[in-house]
């Protein structure tokens, strides 16, 4: 399954023992043996999984239900507290996946992600329900860990020098336009 | 023989053209106005380059075109077709740079959609949009959902007998009160109350949801007005799903049904006659419709365990259904989601897409009226094979009065639904020269024509630039029900050929 892939750093270790140089029989011997001990390795350490895009998710969907899945992503618009639990949407640049948390994982988050506001980006970890029994049938993450990622932060506006020039032309074109409109106009009453 | 239209039409067209593209500016006011409230100074500049050139036209056609002379049919329907393209072009600008659409046909693509209620959306970064655009956003559907004449007329005439013309031009052939000024007043009325008691039924369920106040009353404005007007867009990218509540989506529900019938109708609930809900051809063949579509619907998820739970079948295929037989397009899943629906379910859907809401309602599409109108021609025909060839039959059926059947009421009933059927299949045929399957091609092309705003995915900004024009006249005809768009093509053969 993609998400148990191991970190790349740990998969090169085999291939690094690899290095070993020994001769006919027992090359074979030790080639075998690496290669049963790389598989126990493999099944036994703890594997940190790699985060899932939400388009993942949704198209796998049937195949990711009720497994555990990392999802990267920010959070945005409104913190919805519902009793112990919470509903937070966090959006990985595709799609936003609403993540259901207990509240004392997410007191930590600062900034969600808006007009004026960048988001923190946050690394979850939790069940993945393609149809979620608890919630309607809504496509959710029930979050068990909750790890923020990058910090958001409150994003300066900067007015548009090119903006203002054209907005402030326009408005006295449009402004002699109607002056000369209502004259034009009155004038072809009075006639 | 054809004849040449004469100077004086383009001049009479030009000058009403004007004031409704002056009146297209005034509107963008009420973005400024948030803009300002909120200090958001980049979409305040983007507005009023956007009211500045409304203007501009507006004042230019005007000037140029003056004339004190009234409209005949001809004008009225060019006038409403050609304003409708007008006011995409010029509502587009605001949007196109706010940066967050790629290119201006996105812009175009994602006003059409507003104006004609649909729905459909080529924003990107939607969760970063500013407060005023996404104000903007949902004001245009409110504008569209009245129809952009009616508020011309309603708020900038004192009244015109070329008023009549332009109501019909925008699929508005029933007079609720005597005069049209007074019908279209009477439709604001309406809007303007629903939207008042929407917004704080919204905003309180958002509050009791856990939104800040102010986010919970933004947000129920803005989806009272996608819900009301049956257009479908959201504040956030994530649609209605955003707000995981089922009270949320009971109330949408309630604001789409009310959304999808006939003023005439509200006017009659709003003086007590509450037998004509049940009498209405209309409503009878809505409930028909709902039932049939949503048995499709259910039989089909049902069938490949969807959704295991009763519930979560109802909470996601009758959501889905009401939404697209509304016309309006808000999502409880994601567009791709659509793909798990098997093709029975996304039959059901379609169906429901393109028979639409009530006449002289928001809804777009077939709608219930002619449908009811075939189906009472249907039983007429079958009785008449059935009795005796000497026997005299006449065939009634009840819209806010008893009506008796004639064939020209049937004759214009099945024109229409063929011209829909036809748009339908037309777009289906392009999204598959564009390389996607029939059935999503059908279902996209359904929802652009028929002005309702589900997606199955293939509505994205990737998407071929032909399929994005294709659908953007084909939310224009549907929304303004072929008569003035066959009238401003007549117009140009005319102009092109005439003598």
């Amino acid at each position: 399954m993609k998400l148990l892939l191991p970190r790349p750093e740990i998969a090169r270790q085999p291939l690094a023992a690899n290095k070993q140089k020994p001769s006919c029989i027992s090359c074979y011997r030790s080639t075998m043996l690496y290669f049963v001990w790389s598989i126990v390795f493999f099944l036994t350490i703890p594997c940190y999984a790699q985060p899932l895009s939400s388009e993942e998710l949704i198209i796998n969907a049937k195949q990711h239900d009720n497994q555990s899945v990392n999802y990267r992503g920010e959070v945005i618009g409104d913190i919805m507290v519902r009793g112990n639990y919470a509903w937070i949407n966090v959006n990985d640049s595709q799609n936003a996946i609403g993540i259901w948390t207990p509240v004392q994982l997410i007191k930590d988050i600062q900034y969600t992600g808006g007009y004026s506001s960048a988001g923190d980006w946050v690394v979850i970890t939790g069940i993945f329900h393609r149809a979620c029994r608890q919630h309607g049938g809504d496509m959710d993450i029930h979050a068990a860990t909750i790890v923020i990622d990058t910090k958001g932060s409150r994003l300066e506006e900067k007015p548009s020098s090119f903006k203002i020039k054209v907005a402030i032309s326009l408005l006295i074109i449009c402004l002699t336009a109607t002056i000369i409109y209502f004259i034009t106009l009155s004038y072809r009453k009075r006639r | 023989m054809i004849l040449k239209p004469h100077l004086e039409d383009v001049q009479i067209i030009g000058y009403y053209l004007g004031k409704i593209t002056i009146g297209i500016g005034l509107f963008m006011l009420v973005p400024v106005i948030c803009a300002c409230a909120l200090g958001e100074i980049n979409p305040l500049l983007d507005f009023l380059i956007g009211i500045g050139i409304s203007f501009l036209v507006g004042f230019l056609l005007t000037a140029i075109c003056f004339t004190d002379r009234d409209l005949n049919w001809m004008q009225g329907m060019i006038v409403v077709s050609l304003c409708w393209l007008l006011a995409m072009l010029l509502g587009a600008i605001p949007l196109f740079l706010s940066g967050h659409y790629r290119s201006f046909l996105d812009a175009c693509f994602e006003t059409m959609s507003g104006f004609a209620t649909t729905g459909l959306t080529l924003v990107q970064d939607l969760d970063h949009l500013s407060y005023a655009h996404n104000l903007w956003r949902h004001l245009i559907m409110f504008i569209g959902g009245q129809g952009i004449v009616i508020v011309a007329l309603s708020l900038f005439v004192k009244g015109f007998s070329g008023a009549f013309k332009m109501y019909v031009g925008e699929a508005r052939d029933e007079r609720v009160l005597p005069n049209v000024i007074h019908t279209s007043r009477f439709i604001w009325l309406v809007s303007v109350v629903y939207l008042a008691l929407g917004t704080l039924a919204l905003g309180i369920t958002g509050i009791i949801n856990g939104m800040k106040p102010f986010n919970a009353f933004f947000h129920g404005a803005c989806i009272f007005m996608a819900a009301f007007d049956t257009g479908g867009f959201s504040p956030q990218s994530q649609n209605v799903l955003y707000y995981h509540s089922f009270p949320f989506e009971i109330i949408t529900i309630i604001i789409m049904f009310l959304g999808a019938i006939n003023f005439k109708l509200h006017y009659h609930l709003w003086t007590g006659n509450f037998k004509e809900l049940a009498k209405n051809i209309e409503m009878r063949m809505l409930f028909f419709t709902v039932t049939i579509t949503f048995l499709l619907v259910a039989i089909g998820l049902y069938k490949l365990h969807t959704y295991p739970q009763a519930l979560m079948l109802f909470r996601k295929g009758f959501y889905q259904l009401i939404s697209g037989h509304t016309g309006t397009g808000f999502q409880t899943i994601y567009a791709l989601q659509f793909n798990e629906w098997g093709d029975l379910a996304l039959v059901g859907i379609i169906c429901a897409m393109a028979l639409g809401g009530a006449v002289c309602s928001t809804t777009g599409a077939i709608k219930m009226l002619r449908i009811g109108i075939i189906f009472r021609a249907l039983k007429e025909d079958v009785k008449r094979i059935m009795l005796p060839e000497k026997a005299v039959l006449f065939e009634k059926f009840h819209h806010i009065k008893e009506i008796f059947l004639e064939d020209k009421q049937v004759r214009s009933a099945l024109l229409v639904t063929l011209c829909y059927l036809l748009l339908y299949f037309i777009g289906a045929l392009v999204g598959m020269l564009c390389g996607y399957p029939f059935l999503f091609s059908l279902f996209e092309s359904t929802s652009a024509a028929a002005n309702v705003g589900l997606s199955c995915g293939i509505t994205s900004v990737t998407m071929p630039a032909v399929l994005k024009t294709t659908y953007i006249l084909q939310m224009w005809v549907g929304r303004l029900e072929f008569m003035s768009i066959f009238t401003l093509l007549g117009f140009i053969v005319a102009a092109i050929k005439g003598k």
